[in-house]
Formats: C-alpha cells, structure tokens, sequence
C-alpha cells in the first residue's frame, strides 16, 4: 500500500500537465472549430448558428475534386507505404541487423516533411534531375511539357509522402518484430513447406498488426491532413482539402473562416471515416486469412513478389537521398543551364547573405526546437518514472492518449485552438507556437522513450534501492544515465518533429514567427530555387544535427564503458 | 541480530499463492537456504523479504528483521543486501565508482571514502582497480566486487539469488567460502536460494525445500 503511494504526487503533476497542457487545447480547439462550423465565432461578430458555413463550404468550386484528391493521395500513399514495408521486411529481415538497419533510416525519419518535398520537386520536375538524366537519350532540347508535380492525380505527392512513411513504418514493423521470435517461427514454417513470404504473411503479420496499428493510423491521419508537402507536389485547383482549408483561413476575407471551420470538421470526418475502414478491413482481413490459412495451401512462390517489394523500396530511398542531395546542389548552384546534369559553377553567393532570411529563421527554429522539446523531454521521464514508482503498468486509455494529438487533423482544431488563446488573453507569438508544437513534440518523444525505459535491466534498480539509495538517487545517478543514449535519440527526434512543424508555426505565431519550414514552402514557389536550396538544406540539417550529436554525447560519455556501446540508435 | 520469516506467502493478482506459506529463522552469520526447482518461486521469495516484488504481487506474513517489522518499509529503507547470479555491478561506473555508490552516507570526506573504497578492493584482491571499466573484469573479480559493494552499504541482512550458478566449479567453491566468510565476520544473517545441493551443504544453517510433494 505504502509503495503505491509514492510517486502518486508526481504522476498527479504529469496527470495534470498532459490534460491541461495538451490534451485541454485540443479539445477546446475542436470545440471552438465546432462552433464556427456551425456559425459562432463572436470574435468576427457572428453569433447566428446555423448551417449556412455548411453551404458556403459546399459551394465552393472544385470541393468534390479536392475531397477526392485528398482520399486517394492519402489512403494510396499509406497503403502502398504500408504494403512496401512489409514486403521489404519480408524479403530482408533474416539479413538484416536491428541497429544497423535502424540507422540506415535515421536521415530519412530525420528530414522534415517539407525539405523532402523541395528537394523531391527539384528531382522530379520538367527540368529536374531526372529529366536532364533522359534529356541526352530521349533526344530533349527543352524541358518536357509534362506535369510530373504537382499532377492532377498526385503522384508526386504519393511518392513524397511514401518517402518518409515507409522509413517510418520500417522502423516501427523492426521494432514490434523484435517482440516476436521471428527465427524460430520462420524455421518452423518453412519446415512445413512454406515459403518465406507465405510465413510472413500467415504467420508472422498477424501478431506484428496489433503491435503496429497505432502507428499505420498516424500515418493514415497524416496523409490525408498534409499540407506542407501537398503545397509543394500535390495537385492545384483544386488542391487537397487540408490545402484549400488553409487558404480560406488565410484568406483575408475573414467570413471564410466559417467555411474553413466547417472544413476542418470534415477533414476530421473523413479521418475518421478512413479509420472506420481500416477497422473493417481489419475485420474482414482476419476472417479471410484464417479461410485461406485452414486450406493449408503452399502456394506458388511469392518471391518475385518480395524482390519488387523490395526494388520499389529501395528505389524510394533513392529517391528520397536523390531529394536531399539536390537540396544541397541547388544551394551551391550558380549557373545551371538544361541540360547539364550539374551545375557549369558553382557560388556561396545563396550562403553568403544570411540577412537574406535565413540567419532569422534559422534562429527561430533553433529556439523552438529546444524550448519545446526539453519541457516534453521532462514531462515523459516524468512520466515514466511515476509509473516506475507507482509499479503501474501502462493503462490502454494512457497509451491512446499519448497518441490521440497526432490522430486528429492539425487543420482540424488549431485553428480553433488560435480563438481559445485570443479569448484567454494570450497574445499567438513564439511561446504559442513553443505550445502549438509541443502537441506534437511530446506523443514522438514518450513513444521513442518507453520502450527503452521499461528494456532496461530493473535488477539494476533493485540493486541500488538494496545498497539505500532512494528514488531519486536512482532517478539521477542509475536510470538517467543508463537510458542516456536512449534519451538523447528522443530529444533528436523532438528536435526533428519540432524543425518539421508548419501549420502549428503557421496559425499559433499568426505568421509573423518564421521558421526554416515556413519559409521553404512560402519560398518553394518562388523561382530562386538557390535560396529555396539554401532554406531546405538548412532544414534538413539541423535534425541531422541533432542526430548526430544524440550519436556522439553517449558514445564519448561513455567512451571506457565497453557495456554501455553498441545501443540502439532508432 | 536476526532474519525472522512468519507465514510468508506471495501471490500474483488473484492466482493462488506461489508457494505454502513459509516459516524460517536465520541467526546472525548463519546462510539460511531454500532450495527448490526453478520456476519454484524462490526469487520471488527473495523479492518479498527484500521489497522488491514487481508489480500485481503481493505479499502476505511477516518479515522481521532483528525484531523490526518490515511491513510496507520500502526497499532503500530495509538495509538488506542483494546479490544475484551476475555480478549486476552498474555498467556506466567504474570499479571503484560502483563502490562508493554502495558505500554508507556516513563516511565523510573524500579521503575517507576512497579510502575505504581501496581496502574493500584490498579485500576482494583486487587492489588498485578503482578505474577499470567493470565491463573488462573476469566473472570471478565481478562477483567479489558485487559483494563488497553491498557490504560497503553496512546491510543487516543479505539475500543471495543462486549466488554462484554462473561460476565455472573451481571458482565456485572459492567464491562460496569468500561469501560465507564475510557472512560470518560481519555476524549478519542471510537468506540464499539456490538448486545446487552443495551450496545448501556447505552453508551451514536451515534449510527448507519449496515446490516439491
């Protein structure tokens, strides 16, 4: 009885942070979203509900194609990511070491959303690196007139978004694999004759889902609510429905907030509606699968099936290293005249005028990036150590409450969540948007620290609670330092998922704080694509940056310490 | 000084307990031992005595430790000690750091404390190794080093889980009577579980079987 007790000051403070910090905005900002949906939004004098916002919203030309577009670009990119993952792991797993493979992902997980795009755009466009590639064979004495981005059936905005889900999903299917004796399994069913991508799929998928279903729903919620990426390669007129929700809040006839609200509570439905479906297919996958697993069939071989998996896999990594490598040629680019492949000179001449914009939003970024990231960082060691103290397992509705922020459409609520701080007095500005992003900063950085925390050996904690040290002595001088690599791969990723961040920069600083990411999509139309390189390059950079050093300060820390090598780095 | 154990019975949530409950007195600088099958419950036992039970357990009985009732006295507050089969010293410290964290509060001023820091590796023979990486020490050296970090934290009570399984034969008998030696020097009794019939012979004090009949 006693033990339960301490620790329960602590877990109060969390309990109270996460619900008033960032769960109470969420729910407010839909709340307040809700409300201008229907026609209350007192702050630009309207105070008539009805449904009138609702009819101005589905008079909008072009509405259904943007409903349409937003469908396909979202469920084909996180499907197709999804089938590619599994398949890549299918055809490599037994090959492949976690650690390694985890590290080979980390550029990709690391580079934001937005800097994947410009740098995916240069590649693909009419005079992009592909095209000047097949210039000389294709016999090209111009750009091709094609629209390879921004088309009207998003392609571009699929491969975009496949680019970094896939890395994503990688990782999280590496992670749940590591819970299930994947040797041992796989030997066994081969033995009984079936081939390897048969086991997978019969055998080893159906325990990895569960593990994964969380994540795949992340990852479905955010392709069909993007809208850096889709700004920058999805199609236009009409755009994606997050996109053209956007606009109208932008737009500077305030009525249009209305619809716009309106639109958010779409958004959120059709979120809602994809979810519903995975649900189903959920269902019905499980019924057929056990038909076809009980018919006992080996099949024909699933192999070519793997080797394309894994070539269209492979391939997307390319693209995206292609992406990212391009950011940095442009950057230094001077003259670049189609269709060279590189550039005929070179020029600091984009570098040498951080005046220009960059110095500005370099620093504010840099600034969010830590004042965001180190209270959430605090908050989920907070955490985790109150469930340490309390010896409390995770409860489910805590887990989901971890991930609810980054399954609800930002669109859908900051908006919303701009009127509840303007109606509190709070001015939007830099600690608005240190909030705003916060949101978001806090579901990464818990999930990439639980794990870690409960692997660790508690017989460590034993031990030194048995020699009289106190809780917090364990805390400081045993668990922080055990988990140091851990907590500094967690901060990385609060870094990168903070440098990523465009609406909440967007609504919370009321466009007035600029940072790397605002400026690269608000410049990714402009025709310097040297500064637009110079401000994607930056981007990229700063969570490799940060990556980098989460790989340096627990490797030289604990350079003498030959037990504390070889972590994982994910 | 003694180990008093009355009725003690664990429980996961609501399964049946682990074990019949379980009665035993152990001397000041006497090994009790409790022998048993793995999967018997011993380390679990030991966890309940030591406060360490994980989660959805729970005890029931008495633990007393030279008259004090331990019921509810958190882990850090028991003064017990705890040794497991490996050395579990803490990877991120060196040697001789892993000994100042066991050594007691109450020895003051950096002199004194690495001075007892040196004579307890004195007495583990392994003198001089303050700043080695305990990464890099033999399985022997490992163990010695848990057991004089947790003599260096003045227990009154020592709990030993299958102290020397991982020990190649030759090392664990010299390992064996080191132990019972300092056991027996200090006058502090402890309390070990093991499945070795030799460890229990060569402990000298009560014995008690669990998981069988």
């Amino acid at each position: 009885m006693e033990r339960a007790a301490s620790g329960r000051g602590l877990r109060a403070a969390v309990l109270i942070a996460v619900v008033l910090g960032l769960l109470a905005p969420i729910a407010a900002g839909l709340w307040q979203t809700g409300r201008a949906a229907f026609g209350i939004l007192p702050a630009i004098g309207a105070t008539d509900a009805g449904l009138s916002p609702w009819g101005h919203l589905l008079g909008l030309p072009g509405l259904g194609s943007a409903i349409r577009r937003t469908l396909v670009t979202g469920l084909a990119a996180s499907g197709l990511s999804l089938i590619l993952a599994v398949g890549f792991c299918a055809a490599v797993h037994a090959r492949m070491r976690g650690n390694r493979a985890a590290r080979l992902l980390t550029p990709f997980l690391a580079a934001p959303h937005a800097a994947i795009a410009i740098g995916l755009a240069f590649v693909l466009a009419p005079s992009g690196w592909i095209a000047r590639m097949l210039a000389a064979p294709m016999g090209w004495e111009r750009p091709p007139d094609v629209a390879s981005v921004n088309d009207p059936w998003g392609i571009a905005l699929i491969l975009g978004l496949m680019v970094k889900e896939v890395p994503f999903l990688l990782l999280v299917i590496l992670a749940a694999l590591t819970q299930i004796p994947v040797r041992l399994q796989m030997t066994a069913g081969r033995a009984l004759g079936y081939g390897r991508g048969l086991v997978w799929l019969k055998i080893i998928m159906p325990q990895v889902w569960p593990l994964i279903r969380l994540p795949v729903l992340v990852v479905l919620a955010y392709s069909l609510s993007v809208v850096d990426m889709a700004l920058i390669l999805g199609p236009s007129n009409p755009p994606t429905l997050a996109v053209l929700l956007t606009r109208l809040f932008a737009a500077p006839d305030i009525g249009l907030i209305l619809p716009a609200s309106a639109g958010g509570i779409l958004q959120l439905a059709l979120v809602g509606l994809a979810f519903v479906l995975v649900r189903e297919g959920e269902g019905l996958a499980a019924r057929i699968g056990l038909v076809w697993l009980r018919r006992g069939g080996r099949g024909s071989s699933t192999g070519p099936l793997l080797q394309l998996a894994t070539a269209a896999t492979l391939a997307l990594f390319a693209a995206g290293a292609l992406a990212m490598l391009s950011l940095a040629v442009w950057s230094l680019a001077w003259r670049w005249s189609w269709p060279l492949p590189l550039p005929e000179s070179w020029s600091l001449r984009a570098w040498a005028t951080p005046s220009a914009g960059w110095a500005r939003a370099l620093a504010n970024t840099a600034a969010l990036a830590v004042c965001s990231t180190v209270p959430c960082l605090v908050l989920a060691i907070a955490w985790l150590e109150g469930e340490d103290r309390g010896r409390m397992a995770r409860a489910r509705w805590a887990e989901g409450l971890i991930y609810l922020p980054l399954l609800i459409p930002q669109i859908s609520f900051l908006f919303g969540m701009n009127v509840l701080l303007l109606r509190l007095g709070l001015k939007p500005g830099f600690w608005a948007v240190v909030w705003g992003q916060s949101l978001f900063v806090f579901p990464y950085v818990m999930i990439a620290l639980s794990d870690p925390w409960r692997a660790r050996d508690t017989r460590l904690d034993c031990t030194a609670a048995a020699l009289g040290a106190g809780p917090w002595r364990r805390l400081l001088r045993i668990k922080l330092p055990l988990l140091l690599a851990p907590i500094c791969t967690a901060a990385a990723i609060g870094v990168a998922v903070s440098v990523a961040q465009y609406l909440p920069t967007l609504f919370l600083g009321a466009g007035r704080i600029a940072t790397l990411t605002t400026e690269a999509v608000a410049l990714s139309s402009s025709s310097d694509r040297r500064v637009v390189g110079v401000h994607g390059s930056l981007q990229a950079a700063l969570p490799f940056l940060a990556y980098g050093l989460a790989f340096l300060v627990p490797a030289l820390l604990h350079r003498n310490r030959r037990d504390m090598r070889g972590e994982a780095i994910a | 000084m003694t180990l008093e154990i009355r009725d003690l019975s664990v429980r996961f949530r609501d399964q049946p307990p682990l074990f019949p409950p379980l009665t035993l007195a152990i001397p000041a600088g006497k090994v009790g031992t409790v022998m048993g099958p793995s999967g018997a419950g011993k380390s679990t036992l030991l966890d309940a005595v030591g406060g360490h039970l994980a989660h959805g357990f729970s005890a029931s009985g008495q633990v007393r430790l030279n008259g004090r009732s331990l019921d509810g006295v958190p882990p850090e507050a028991r003064r017990i000690g705890l040794m497991f089969q490996d050395a579990v010293l803490f990877p991120h410290l060196s040697v001789g750091d892993n000994l100042a964290f066991g050594l007691g509060r109450h020895v003051r001023g950096r002199a004194a404390r690495a001075g007892a820091v040196a004579r307890a590796l004195d007495q583990a023979g392994l003198a001089g190794m303050e700043g080695r990486d305990p990464a890099t020490l033999s399985g022997g050296q490992r163990a010695r080093i848990a057991l004089m970090r947790t003599l260096l934290a003045e227990p009154l009570a020592l709990l030993l889980d299958e102290p020397f399984s991982k020990l190649d034969p030759a090392l664990r008998a010299e390992m064996r009577s080191f132990t019972y030696r300092h056991i027996r020097d200090r006058g502090i009794p402890a309390l070990m579980v093991t499945h070795e019939a030799q460890d229990a012979a060569a402990a000298d004090g009560p014995v008690i079987r669990l998981g069988e009949g």
